[in-house]
């Protein structure tokens, strides 16, 4: 037994037990964050603050929703969106905030790779951060069959049937996925299960990952530069709060990720209560219907750059490159072979173009994985895709050949 | 150095902005061809020529145009003869009560459609007499007189037997412009009317019988059940309903469903209708949104403050 | 340094800011948990008296609840005479006298059986008894049958809204 004294406070009882103070000075006030950043910086609390969103209006979802076939969208469009009060509100939340998490999760991995945040011993940031977006992509698709429109029973009817593999017709492993021939009860059972249950405890375990690998390589500059914490630290500690080139997370930089917030506080409830179609797409107003695929049919925005990688070729090479284009992400560590860690605008030409167009190809990937198949769209889809490869295979290449800055 | 945060926002913001552009607007744009309205004008039928006259409308109504054969006008003390599953049963489809034509319907759509249903109703495609398919309504051929003075007469008595444009709700206006054939469950909207609430679980299941008897019948003449339409004014925008309302054809070519002729005001009081019913909270909405737009606007400027209090040491 | 008070007042009140938006979501969450309008409408049960036999006892529901609705024979009447509490639960309705009560245990909410030839009710938990006027008989019930909010509409009773005769009894302490 550890030796314990008479507390003289609430504070110093709970010091000796749990050691609150060392726990606060670890995660909060000497957590230690370089000066030189910008607001992009603030995309992981804005994540967090989003993905409360997220957990607080689906618990109140949770109470109505009914996770029968027969049930559900009467549920949602009925008992949710005219009885509940505030009913309305926590359906438009939660399906605005699942739309706007993967902009900013687009924006906080492109502003990884733009300042070389996955380099040197900050490689499982990246790779937990990479596996955060499957998590959050699967907790995305297991919520979209849940109203049970068109779009839900048709994009789960679509994205099972990629199990069977292609020529290997794997037939018995898609009906072993949905628990039926089609997309019926059990289907939306276990996807009720997953969207509920599992998946967010993953993502929760996820976040702690997340956050534990950040800690000790501490967070990235806008000039990659490799700061002596433990100077800077000093400098700050003995009065010099403008001299030294680090701050405390809390409140220095809490406070400027609070002003980030609620900017995009501001942004996010003017979609939540005007402007929030893109969120929930018309066609899942329709109720499934086993019997009537929908004139046009098309995963949520943020899947389309990879649904349009899995268009244009033939089922089976559609298959091996959309699986590619899944995974590729996670090896960037390990792909870009240059010891610089700065921004990509400085790492010389090669890289810099290598950025740009990745970004400007994913958009137009995006967009083409919208738009009908037909020409011109499904021509620029193609030659887009075959970019979007080129360029993963050319990354070993020119980042070997980049100079040391 | 400098600070190089304004030119980044105005990056990420323009690289969202594009993606939004491309991936909504436009992609709709290119999906949904976009049909331009008419204003509810009819600019095909023509011009009433005619000032009708109720009281010899009456008499034609009553007499000689032979409407209530067919058509109650519970208005004028004439309910219907049948219950409407059973009209529904016998005449292919069940003829709509005329209480309210009047009020609901344009003048010259009317008068058009007492002489020529299948051609008002742009069901020709469906109905053509060349090849013996006639229209379950007869047309009038005329008392005798002037027929544009007749059919002008008639139109003049429904509307006064009608509602006051005013005191048309937009219940009514969908009830009798669209509820005869489309169902609203969100409603409680039956194709034979709104289902009452039952003590004993044997009467409403009766009424549910006769719901299903009468949708077979509309089945059976419109080729499908036509969609219930509780949530249309989300699967589908208020353009397409409206453009759809003043001609199906133009969106979906060779439909079964008539052009119901309404005007444009009573066109405007369905969509109200189906927003009721597809978008009840709007109201609230708008409200509570004012509300909490202000709120957080005042909580960014707090967070703002707060931030240039931290960071005057830091810099 | 000197900005310390400062930065410690304006931390504070935009921690007051976030406490408003705080509390404003705690009230439309407390509100998403309201009954249902659809509930709420439910809520009343609408009886036809003329349909009773007396001494028949009909078990209807309100609310979910098991309701008793007896009709009192002259006899019961009789025997009800000069008793002040039993005269003060009767309904009456028109020229019949029913008792009518939630039929749950005033003790721990079982259902009571009624006995026919008895005229009377036995709870099969703790052997409590209620007689025909819904008065206890034999502990443990500590109090009569719990009689619903009515309403007499000429020869029906609505259950769920509050008429004269109901608040009458509540003033007078006869039910809850």
């Amino acid at each position: 037994m550890a030796h314990f004294t008479k507390a003289t406070s609430v504070k110093d009882w709970l010091n000796q037990r749990l050691a609150i103070e060392k726990v606060e000075k670890v995660m909060a006030s000497e957590y230690w964050i370089p000066k030189n950043i910008n607001f992009l910086w603030a995309m992981g609390m804005v994540l967090v603050i989003t993905f409360a969103l997220l957990l607080v209006s689906g618990i109140f979802l949770l109470m109505y929703y009914v996770p029968t076939t027969e049930g559900a969208f009467y549920s949602v469009n009925y008992t949710i969106m005219r009885e509940v009060d505030f009913g309305w509100l926590w359906r438009h939340v939660h399906g605005v905030a699942a739309s706007v998490v993967f902009l900013i999760i687009y924006i906080h991995m492109f502003t990884g790779i733009y300042y070389g945040s996955y380099k040197k011993g900050r490689e499982m940031i990246w790779i937990s951060g990479m596996l955060l977006f499957v998590a959050f992509s699967a907790e995305a698709f297991s919520g979209y069959m849940l109203p049970w429109g068109q779009m839900s029973y048709w994009a789960g009817m679509v994205i099972t049937n990629l199990i069977a593999g292609g020529s290997l017709h794997a037939d018995f492993l898609v009906e072993w996925i949905r628990g039926d021939y089609v997309p019926a009860q059990a289907f939306l059972g276990r996807f009720f299960m997953l969207h509920v249950l599992l998946i967010p405890i993953a993502i929760l375990g996820l976040i702690g990952l997340h956050f534990a690998a950040l800690r000790i390589p501490h967070v990235n500059n806008q000039d990659g530069e490799e700061i002596d914490f433990d100077a800077e630290s000093k400098k700050y500690l003995d009065g010099d709060k403008a001299g030294s080139k680090v701050m405390r997370f809390a409140n220095d930089f809490m406070s400027k990720d609070m002003m980030v917030v609620g900017i995009y506080l501001v942004f996010f409830f003017y979609l939540v209560f005007w402007n929030y179609g893109f969120a929930m797409d018309p066609v899942n107003f329709d109720p499934a219907d086993g019997l009537k695929t929908p004139a046009h049919i098309y995963p949520e925005w943020y899947f389309l750059w990879s649904y349009e990688i899995l268009r244009p070729f033939s089922v089976d090479l559609g298959l091996a490159l959309f699986g590619f284009a899944q995974v590729i992400f996670v090896f960037l560590p390990f792909l870009d072979r240059s010891p610089n860690t700065i921004p990509a605008n400085r790492r010389g030409k090669a890289f810099a173009i290598w950025f740009w167009l990745m970004l400007v190809n994913m958009i137009v990937l995006t967009a083409m994985g919208k738009l009908p198949p037909e020409d011109p769209f499904s021509t620029v889809g193609f030659y887009a895709a075959i970019i979007f490869i080129a360029q993963w295979i050319a990354l070993p290449i020119i980042t070997t050949l980049e100079k040391k800055v | 150095m400098k600070n190089k945060e304004p030119l980044i926002l105005a990056v990420v913001v323009f690289f969202s902005l594009v993606t939004y552009y491309l991936v909504e607007p436009y992609a709709h744009h290119v999906m949904h061809k976009h049909v331009e309205s008419e204003g509810f004008a009819y600019a095909d039928l023509p011009e009433m020529t005619k000032t009708g006259d109720a009281t010899r409308g009456q008499d034609l109504v009553m007499g000689a145009g032979a409407c209530v054969g067919c058509h109650a006008i519970e208005a004028a003390g004439m309910p219907a003869a049948m219950e409407p599953q059973m009209a529904a049963a016998s005449y292919g489809v069940n003829p709509p009560d005329l209480s309210n034509a009047g009020a609901v319907y344009d003048a010259k759509f009317l008068a058009d459609l007492i002489k020529n249903p299948a051609h008002a109703l742009k069901v020709e495609h469906k109905f053509d007499a060349n090849k013996g398919q006639m229209h379950p309504m007869v047309g009038f051929y005329g008392a005798g007189g002037d027929i544009d003075q007749e059919v002008a007469d008639m139109v003049a008595y429904l509307q006064s037997i009608a509602v006051k444009a005013e005191d048309l709700t937009p219940a009514m206006a969908f009830e009798n412009a669209c509820g005869r054939c489309h169902a609203m469950s969100y409603e409680n909207w039956t194709q034979i009317g709104t289902k009452p609430s039952f003590k004993h679980e044997k009467d409403s299941l009766a009424f549910d019988i006769k719901v299903l008897e009468y949708q077979d019948s509309i089945k059976a003449y419109m080729g499908k059940l036509p969609p219930d339409l509780s949530m249309y004014i989300r699967s589908r925008n208020e353009q397409f309903i409206s453009t759809l309302i003043e001609n199906p054809q133009n969106h979906l070519a060779g439909t079964a469903m008539p052009r119901v002729g309404v005007t444009a005001d009573v066109a405007e009081k369905v969509i109200e209708h189906m927003k009721d019913a597809g978008d009840t909270k709007r109201h609230e909405r708008e409200a509570i949104g004012m509300n909490v737009m202000i709120y957080i606007i005042i909580f960014a400027i707090f967070a703002l403050l707060w931030k240039k209090q931290v960071w005057r040491d830091l810099h | 340094m000197e900005n310390n008070s400062r930065r410690g007042f304006m931390g504070k009140a935009f921690g007051a800011v976030a406490a408003v938006g705080a509390i404003g979501s705690l009230v439309a969450m407390k509100k998403s948990w309201d009954p249902l309008p659809s509930v709420k409408a439910a809520g009343f049960t609408t009886l036809d008296m003329s349909i009773y036999e007396e001494n028949v006892m009909v078990t209807e529901k309100w609310r979910g609840k098991p309701i008793f609705v007896l009709k009192k024979s002259a006899e019961v009447m009789a025997k009800e005479k000069g008793n002040a509490a039993a005269e003060a639960r009767n309904i009456k309705v028109g020229d019949a006298n029913f008792m009518v009560a939630i039929g749950l245990c005033t003790h721990l909410g079982c259902i009571p059986a009624f006995r026919k030839d008895e005229g009377n009710f036995l709870c099969a938990c703790h052997g409590g008894m209620f007689d025909a006027s819904g008065l206890v008989t034999k502990v443990p019930p500590p109090r009569g049958f719990d009689i619903p909010p009515f309403k007499i509409d000429g020869n029906k009773l609505v259950l769920g809204e509050v008429g004269p005769e109901w608040q009458t009894m509540k003033d007078n302490g006869v039910t809850l």
